[in-house]
């Protein structure tokens, strides 16, 4: 995985709430075996009409908002499924960090494992980024901050250890293997309560 | 005496391999993963570009059942799959788990079936015990009293290869059912009236204990139905304690363990349940006496009423637009609403005794000619049991039609999809728009709704039936 450090771009959004992880790739795209080429099917039944062509109504089809790799989206997105497909075709699709007040826990840990930067706002800083489309921000994930174009700066919390990895560009499975001596003495913990008749 | 612990807080305490810190999350250990064929093929590539190995094969298991056809083969055995890529990808399933040494519940299995479905079946989900899957129902086995929860295919690589995750505490959530269900009512109208209360995002960073009277009172196939759902209200899982209803449940399953390691486990398990006095980050009350027959209007699970009150008015842009995909009109009930296609099965309710009742209420009667009705049995286990009580016989004479497990019309990824504007009465647990086809419109409801709706050709209430069959 690369390193993520800053991400600058303007922002497009999406205000519906709720966008789960069906809209954001439906089903019927993940008989998929590999990771690449979802960017295609990304929101894909709202975003393209019956015969194929892009849907002048979908938000991310319009001028201002193409090439843009910053989404605001609607409280609670990307609920509804475990699928990592999502955040697969969010990436694959051009967008490299999501922001709403509220993100689904499954969809935000399957995010930031890939590199893709979901934050959590406070409900007024959100509203005042939906209300406000196609601002330049420049997101830095070191200092935890997004940058407005009039120097206005928002803060953000993020996940400590999942913000290291990214700033590294470590995954996540190197440090769980480095545990494995732990795990060794763990099942040996357990096995031996096992036998003393105290269950663990 | 240690301090008085949840249900939770004793089960993810007995599987910390490393503690949280303030800088990194707890390394927990996995007792069970269960695998299928969507969401592993990434994380498989992932172990071999790294050469890695699976860690605990034994504590591995693999079924296929959400691109699998629900029609049988051919005369060559030749199955009809939905399209090329939906056969490789059970290819390649059985192939991962035969390089992997990981046992697979495959087509010549017969315990194949839905994921969800099959590890209770065969014991192989314990009291206790930490269950993860990438799939977001794995919540379904915190029936059990397990902690079991759904995730990514990248975590599933890292459990394949360190049988661990790294995971932060969530929060905890009581959620108090007092009294007791009416007549007629049933689990999964429990959890959808809880949904509408909570909302889909009421759980989230939480995990919820279901606990009250009303949830005592339920069987561990209702229990399964109602952990199942607790995804749907945004919560990471869904518990309820174990006792003698899931102890019964598990005697002689093929897994559990035998003779003296099964009475210590019955021994240990009964110590899970929350201590009197431990504490939960929010508790929420909910009146079982009060909940009536419950249905979706809308384009999330959350989006629930009493099948016979009116569908409240568009509150928000999002609410119009759910009214609007759904053709749903407000103020008017879901009652009566015409219905295209019916769909019994999935991993919420495909379970015997779902279908036992959806039985009863077909016993003799038809489904309306304009209807199309599926009956999906959860897993071969279930379709066997079903098959020896003579349900598909009902079920067939009815004018519905009996299918091979798996998860079918509740994805819709393996041909079985309604077509657009169908709207479709489903047992299964999600609504979103297009989630059973583009443009198809879902009402979810309990199993006895969706075969009353199946006979009437509209949205009905099941206990006209049940009343008439047992006058
Ligand atoms: S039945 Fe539906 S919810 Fe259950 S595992 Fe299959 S697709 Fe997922």
């Amino acid at each position: 995985m690369n390193a993520v450090t800053r991400i600058h771009s303007r922002s497009a959004v999406l205000v519906d709430e709720n966008i789960d992880t069906d809209r954001i790739i439906p089903a019927r795209f993940l008989t998929t075996t590999t990771r690449s080429g979802l960017g295609r099917h990304c929101f894909s039944d709202w975003r393209y009409l019956p015969d194929g062509s892009d849907n002048p109504a979908f938000a991310l089809n319009q001028p201002t908002a193409r090439g843009c790799s910053i989404l605001v989206a609607g409280r609670n997105f990307g609920c509804g499924s475990s699928r990592e497909h999502a955040p697969w075709a969010l990436l694959d699709y051009g967008i490299e960090a999501v922001l709403s007040c509220e993100i689904a826990d499954i969809f935000r840990s399957n995010a930031l494992k890939n590199g893709l930067l979901a934050i959590v706002l406070s409900e007024a800083e959100h509203r005042w980024l939906l209300d406000h489309p196609g601002i330049e921000l420049a997101i830095d994930l070191r200092t935890q901050t997004i940058s407005l174009p009039d120097g206005g700066r928002i803060a953000f919390e993020i996940d400590a250890f999942a913000r290291q990895c990214l700033l590294e560009g470590v995954d996540q499975l190197g440090y769980l293997l480095a545990r494995s001596a732990q795990v060794d003495a763990y099942l040996q913990r357990r096995a031996a309560a096992a036998s003393a008749g105290v269950a663990a | 005496m240690s301090a008085p612990r949840t249900l939770f807080e004793k089960v993810w305490d007995a599987h910390l391999v490393c503690a949280q810190t303030s800088d990194t999350p707890a390394v927990l250990f996995i007792d069970l993963h269960l695998i299928h064929e969507v969401t592993s093929p990434q994380a498989f590539d992932e172990l071999r570009a790294r050469g890695l190995g699976v860690r605990h094969p034994e504590r591995t298991l693999a079924t296929l059942d959400h691109s699998t056809p629900t029609l049988p083969g051919d005369a060559d055995g030749e199955r009809p799959y939905a399209t090329p890529a939906a056969k490789a990808q059970v290819e390649q399933l059985q192939a991962n788990c035969g390089e992997f040494g990981v046992h697979l519940h495959g087509w010549d299995s017969s315990e194949r079936g839905i994921v969800h479905v099959i590890g209770p079946e065969l014991g192989a989900t314990l009291p206790g015990s930490t269950i993860v899957c990438g799939d977001s129902h794995t919540s379904t086995h915190g029936a059990f009293g397990a902690l079991a929860f759904g995730i990514g295919t990248t975590e599933v690589g890292h459990v394949l290869a360190s049988q661990c995750l790294l995971q932060s505490k969530p929060k905890t959530m009581a959620i108090e059912v007092d009294g007791a269900l009416p007549a007629g009512v049933s689990a999964k109208d429990l959890i959808l009236h809880i949904i509408g209360q909570i909302g889909i995002a009421g759980g989230t960073g939480h995990v919820i204990e279901y606990r009250g009277a009303a949830i005592r009172a339920l069987s561990m196939e209702e229990r399964m139905t109602v952990c199942n759902m607790s995804i749907e209200a945004g919560a990471r899982a869904g518990m309820i304690a174990p006792d003698e209803v899931t102890f019964d449940w598990l005697t002689g399953r093929p897994r559990v363990p035998r003779g003296a390691a099964w009475d210590g486990a019955v021994v240990h398990w009964r110590t899970l349940a929350s201590d009197p006095g431990a504490r939960f980050d929010q508790t929420v009350h909910i009146d079982a006496g009060k909940v009536r027959p419950t249905v979706t209007w809308g384009t999330h699970p959350g989006m629930a009423i009493a099948l016979d009150a009116p569908v409240p008015a568009a509150r928000d842009a999002v609410e119009q637009r759910a009214l609007d995909y759904m053709q749903a009109h407000s103020g008017r009930a879901m009652l009566g609403t015409r219905v295209d296609v019916v769909f019994v099965g999935s991993c919420t309710n495909g379970r015997l005794s779902d279908l036992r009742e959806v039985a009863a209420i077909l016993h003799g009667r038809r489904v309306a000619s304009h209807v199309r009705m599926l009956v999906v049995p959860g897993s071969e286990s279930v379709r066997r049991a079903a098959e020896a009580e003579g349900l598909h016989h009902t079920i067939l004479a009815a004018g519905a039609q009996w299918r091979l497990p798996g998860c079918s019309m509740c994805i819709a990824m393996n041909g079985d999809i309604a077509a657009k504007g169908e709207l479709v009465v489903s047992t299964s647990n999600r609504n979103f728009e297009g989630r059973q086809g583009q443009g198809a419109r879902t009402v979810l409801a309990s199993p006895a709704v969706a075969a009353a709706s199946a006979i009437a050709g509209h949205l009905a209430d099941p206990r006209q039936y049940l009343n008439e069959a047992a006058a």
